[in-house]
């Protein structure tokens, strides 16, 4: 083996280490941990509620095809059904207009010969079975939990002034082109502070889709728009928060996706010890600080 | 040699850890599954989460903000009918066969006065009439005229005892069938929403008089709450100080079969 082959197999914060730093409180460890707990539960949950009527409209109320006429006034955007075809049944997704055969995923799912009727398949859902009653009062506990998490977090961070880690500078963001660049080459800066894609991610969760999911869920609730009409104005009706909701929800998965992927590109040992003893290896060209708490 | 007995014994290894790991998962799974059964503790944990959501919305909301009202422009369809449809029950059969001209409306239980009123006397009570919408638990919305008179001013006329907490409200229809037979339909509420000014003894919708399969003769609105809080073919209205009296105790059908009580979300 010569230098060479080694220099490429090995990650690159192992080529030349730095100092082991004090990255994360404990405070953001311990919501960390809690809202992955949250987010799951809230999640298959949510898909659960979603199955009992597995359509999402825009504007106040749901459009239905009229008893008489089968007429209706059409407001529905999404729509994961079944339909009879020649073939048997069918499990087909409408989106925007357009429909696609989803069988076996949306719509129709599970044992072939004697197949589920329901929006999303059984394992994406809690309990796999069709049961909204449960499924809302699982979703509702981790609701709360997550916005009780949420307010520890924040004042936390504001004590220990973490928050101000999060949103970029424009530093930072004259740094964008390089740091998507480095992010490409699978090359990471291993800093004490998060990098100008990290900062844009962590504050689009904090700052635009958890406030946004969950307006959006008190929006769903009557007695919330009675106590908060401004909620309705706010999102454009009941229904079009319902869609919101969704909507949220797909982006707080992709983010989910992309966050596991970059903790596996960046290094998964030192990025989970650092979400578990806040301690995290810098770059090489991290200097090392006694007073800020370093670690040879 | 020894490389290939190392990999034997890593790949036994990574087996066993995941039989052992699926074995966890599973009863886990289990162990989850029957703590959700209705009365188990598991369940009773999370539902708290249920009685925090009731006294955070009543403090944010009051007693008195009303649900949003709409113009009837907005009413783009008929209310969507839901549940119970047609009632099958010989009393109900009967007075639907005259036309509801023998229906009395009672107000019984923790009340000074127990009060009754035939469908033509609620009709000739002080009117109003509501452009709401209507949410169902499972997620749709449909946005209606709904007429009738309202339920504090009667709860007064009653004079309810300062025991009560509760209104039960009675109703013709049945719901289920299966192993445990039909139950009779039933809702509560506290008197906050019995008493709160969009609260109304609905007999008419958009602006027609209202069809059985809506709730024909009388349907209670209780406006700030989901769908299954707006009790169909209403009969009695009972004032209590409990109501685990009432069907499985939960204060309704559809609590009784594992829906939140309070129903305003």
């Amino acid at each position: 083996m010569t230098t060479e082959t080694e220099d490429i197999a090995l990650p690159i914060a192992e080529k030349r280490k730095g100092p082991l730093i004090y990255r994360q409180s404990v405070f953001t460890r311990i919501t960390h941990w809690v809202w992955a707990i949250c987010l799951f539960f809230l999640l298959l949950t949510g898909l659960q509620i979603f199955n009992a009527h597995p359509t999402l409209y825009i504007g106040q109320q749901s459009s239905f095809a009229d008893l008489q006429t089968g007429q209706k006034f059409d407001n529905a955007w999404l729509e994961l059904g079944a339909v009879n075809t020649d073939n048997g049944p069918r499990g087909q997704t409408t989106l925007l207009g357009h429909s696609f055969d989803t069988t076996g995923v949306f719509g129709m799912s599970g044992d072939p010969a004697n197949p589920d009727f329901r929006g999303f398949p059984a394992w994406a859902t809690i309990p796999s079975w069709q049961d909204l009653a449960t499924g809302r009062v699982i979703h509702f506990f981790f609701a709360w939990m997550l916005v009780a998490t949420l307010l520890v977090w924040l004042v936390a961070s504001i004590l220990n002034r973490h928050i101000a880690d999060i949103p970029p500078t424009p530093r930072d963001l004259r740094h964008l082109p390089r740091d998507i660049l480095d992010h490409l080459r699978l090359k990471f800066e291993h800093g004490r502070k998060y990098n100008v894609l990290q900062k844009l991610a962590y504050s689009a969760v904090f700052f635009v889709l958890f406030p946004l999911i969950i307006l959006t869920g008190l929006t769903m609730s009557p007695g919330m728009d009675a106590a908060w009409p401004w909620l309705l104005e706010l999102f454009g009706g009941r229904q079009t928060a319902r869609s919101i909701h969704f909507l949220v929800m797909l982006a707080l998965v992709a983010f989910f996706l992309i966050h596991i992927i970059m903790v596996f590109a960046a290094g998964p040992i030192n990025e989970v010890r650092q979400m578990i003893t806040g301690r995290y290896r810098a770059s090489g060209d991290v200097p090392f600080d006694a007073s800020k708490g370093d670690k040879k | 040699m020894s490389q290939g007995k190392l990999l034997l014994n890593r790949r036994r290894l990574l087996g066993l850890g995941a039989a052992g790991a699926s074995t966890l998962m599973l009863s886990g799974c289990d162990w989850f599954d029957g703590g959700l059964q209705q009365g188990e503790g598991l369940r009773s944990t999370l539902e708290k989460a249920n009685d925090l959501t009731y006294r955070v919305q009543r403090l944010l909301a009051g007693q008195q903000a009303l649900a949003p009202e709409y113009t009837e422009a907005d009413i783009r369809q008929g209310q969507r009918p839901n549940g119970s449809t047609d009632p099958q029950g010989d009393d109900y059969l009967a007075l639907k066969a005259n036309n509801f001209a023998d229906y009395r409306f009672r107000v019984a239980g923790l009340v000074e006065t127990p009060l009754e009123f035939s469908l033509e006397q609620l009709r000739n009570m002080p009117a109003q009439s509501q452009v709401t919408r209507h949410d169902c638990v499972e997620g749709w919305s449909c946005i209606a005229k709904w007429s009738g008179t309202r339920l504090g001013p009667i709860l007064d006329m009653a004079k309810p005892k300062p025991t009560a907490r509760f209104v039960v409200y009675h109703c013709f229809d049945s719901m289920g069938g299966g192993l445990s037979g039909p139950e009779v339909y039933y809702e509560s509420s506290d008197l906050i929403d019995a008493y709160h000014p969009q609260t109304i003894l609905a007999y008419g919708l958009n602006n027609q008089t209202l069809p059985v399969s809506n709730g024909a003769p009388v349907r209670v609105r209780i406006e700030r709450a989901l769908g299954y809080k707006q009790p169909k073919y209403v009969h009695t209205i009972e004032l209590v100080d409990s109501f685990a009296p009432f069907g499985a105790g939960n204060g309704g059908y559809w609590e009784d079969h594992g829906y939140d009580w309070y129903g305003g979300i």
